[in-house]
């Protein structure tokens, strides 16, 4: 083994025991998303039923149908939260949403399962969703800075943002 | 006289007849209506209201009963529905594998009513673009693609072609351990004498392990230059891929080997560092980069090369990084006359609202008499692109590319291209492009190139 050799090795040795975290996996169970966005009390879960009007805007928000007969939301004192998932490009992404007056209060990745793409779940990115409200062309109010090597989970929380306002929409208006 | 009496008498009795008739008319009316004022005015007793309280008492009770039972079989109508698999009645063996991602399979199932789950989206198979079955138990299969076909009217040629058609097949084992692969169609068609290939571009099992780091084995894509590990038509401007990342980064570039990724620290700080198959470059193949690449196809493997790569992107919009590789004869050793060889490059993607910029140097450095001997020894190029998005589906973007594959020696071998045009996504997935080209130095090549590329 010669000397650029046994230097790589030291330096994947190294970067192995160093303090990392971690790309993959689950940085809070919706469970716990749910509980901590109504201080600790989850509420009686509701439902958003979905009528052929509602699948065929969800369709043109995803690109794709929606295998779902209603949707599962949680609400009190305004404030609602949703759990929703898309792929990314092979794998579900899983993103909490709170939504208060028609507005995005919050938004976390909790669970990122694809191989690249991760700087999702970073503030910098999330932030930019805050106060964010649904157009009346069902579009984003603002536009969301992509991120390099990341765009296809850059598209994908930016549907979910807009599916979650939707569904916020369907809910209220109901 | 008589007879005027009689009828006068006659007139008086028909006047009498109506208006007897009027009174008799009048009176029935006034009966009827006194008959039925006194009955309205008759009010029900205290008992009468009572008991017609009590009943409809008795019915909303039976009305809540049976809203309560609709809503009940409504539920299981549509849980059955959804999760045919499960009834929604009782307490279902239910995955937890996205509340326990990194959990051990031990962990992985518990008891739980099929209404505790904490998704808001019901549907166990999602009809996604790419068509994905997500089973309980962590294990899914998947299936992605994308492709893309040119059109190019340069001065050099002017062709149809389908470049790529790809498909990727997907399979999770377990929530740690998952298997990669991306199968590729080039130029449409392969054979003896045809101008296509069929190549495998990946093919990798990837571990995760301890949960904080993964480790790829198998024949994977480089973390080189921008496009090389991302370059779905619908990602990037141009029909064709920039230049740089053709002639000095031989993109799409996969080797076979070792590859950790993995993040440091909490500020979008990431790595990459592998071990792995390295190029072939001889005086065969005039010391020239891209012909170098053996597509670990009974691949030389004398020398291996070694890459790492450093990425931030701990801002809102920016990316930068740098790769360097390092291979300790990049001949393989059949070449007498070529050594070693250095490769680096620096990346920068910059992306705020609607404004883009991409920006890209690369460069390697061949030791030996024989690349020194054409010049080869340096080959360089850069490239400086900046976009900008005039609605969700239109964007424009300008490009400007230097390159020189024979940098190493005193002669003008130097060409630059620019690329001006138009990206409009019909959706997020489809892209129809158009762009102007110019290209200078030693070679001019100017035209036009049309492409439709997708992506699910």
């Amino acid at each position: 083994m010669n000397y650029f050799s046994r230097s790589m090795l030291m330096i994947v040795i190294s970067l192995l025991g160093s303090t990392v975290v971690t790309a993959r996996g689950v940085y809070q169970t919706p469970r716990d998303f749910v509980k901590e966005t109504f201080s600790g009390k989850t509420p009686k879960v509701k439902f958003v039923w979905l009528d052929k009007q509602a699948k065929q805007q969800i369709t043109k928000i995803l690109g794709h149908s929606l295998n779902a007969l209603r949707i599962r939301y949680w609400a009190a004192n305004k404030k609602t939260a949703w759990i929703l998932e898309e792929i990314g490009k092979e794998e579900l992404i899983t993103v909490g949403f709170v939504v208060t007056n028609g507005r995005i209060e919050r938004i976390k990745i909790l669970v990122f399962r694809e191989s690249r793409g991760w700087e999702v779940r970073y503030p910098f990115f999330t932030d930019q969703f805050k106060q964010i409200e649904l157009t009346h062309k069902i579009k984003l109010s603002r536009t969301i800075d992509s991120i390099s090597g990341a765009t296809l989970s850059v598209n994908a929380v930016s549907k979910m943002a807009r599916l979650a306002l939707f569904f916020y929409k369907l809910a209220t208006d109901g | 006289m008589h007879f005027c009496k009689l009828e006068l008498n006659q007139q008086v009795k028909d006047i009498d007849m109506r208006q007897l008739n009027y009174l008799i008319f009048f009176i029935l009316i006034m009966g009827v209506s006194g008959a039925v004022v006194a009955k309205q005015s008759k009010s029900p007793s205290m008992q009468e209201i009572w008991k017609l309280l009590q009943v409809q008492q008795k019915e909303i009770k039976k009305l809540k009963r049976e809203n309560r039972k609709l809503k009940k079989r409504l539920n299981i109508v549509a849980d059955t529905i959804q999760h045919p698999t499960k009834m929604s009645t009782k307490p279902q063996r239910h995955s937890v594998a996205k509340k326990s991602f990194n959990q051990k399979s031990k962990a992985t199932t518990t008891t739980t009513p099929s209404r505790e789950s904490y998704t808001s989206i019901e549907s166990p198979v999602r009809k996604h673009g790419s068509e994905s079955i997500h089973t309980k138990s962590g294990r899914g299969a998947t299936v992605n693609g994308y492709g893309e076909m040119h059109y190019n009217n340069l001065d050099s040629k002017k062709e149809m072609d389908f470049h790529r058609f790809v498909l990727m097949f997907s399979y999770r084992f377990n929530n740690r351990l998952r298997f990669s692969s991306e199968l590729e169609v080039e130029h449409s068609i392969s054979g003896d004498g045809k101008v296509g290939e069929v190549e495998l571009e990946q093919g990798y099992i990837e571990y995760d392990f301890t949960g904080k780091h993964s480790l790829k084995a198998g024949l994977f894509l480089l973390p080189v230059g921008i496009l090389n590990e991302t370059h779905e038509p619908t990602t990037f401007y141009g029909v064709e891929r920039n230049p740089i990342e053709k002639n000095i980064i031989p993109t799409t570039w996969w080797e076979g080997g070792l590859l950790f990724s993995g993040q440091l620290g909490n500020k979008g700080l990431s790595y990459d560092i592998g071990l792995h198959s390295g190029l072939k470059i001889t005086s065969a193949n005039s010391y020239v980069v891209r012909k170098g690449r053996q597509s670990v196809g009974e691949a030389d493997a004398t020398d291996l090369a070694y890459t790492a790569r450093l990425r931030w992107t701990g801002t809102r919009g920016l990316a930068v990084s740098a790769s360097m590789q390092y291979q300790e004869n990049i001949g393989q050793s059949l070449d007498a006359g070529i050594g070693n060889a250095n490769y680096y490059d620096m990346t920068l993607v910059w992306n705020r609202g609607r404004f883009g910029i991409r920006g890209l140097y690369a460069m390697w450095d061949l030791n030996g008499a024989g690349p020194q001997s054409i010049g080869a020894d340096k080959q360089e190029g850069w490239y400086l692109e900046t976009s900008y998005k005039l609605t969700s589906k239109f964007g424009v973007f300008s490009r400007y590319a230097v390159w020189d594959n024979a940098a190493g020696d005193a002669t003008d071998s130097e060409k630059e291209q620019w690329n001006v045009g138009v990206n409009f996504w019909a959706s997020e997935n489809v892209v129809f492009k158009f762009d102007v080209q110019r290209q200078g130095g030693v070679i001019n090549d100017d035209g036009f190139n049309l492409g439709v590329g997708y992506h699910f």
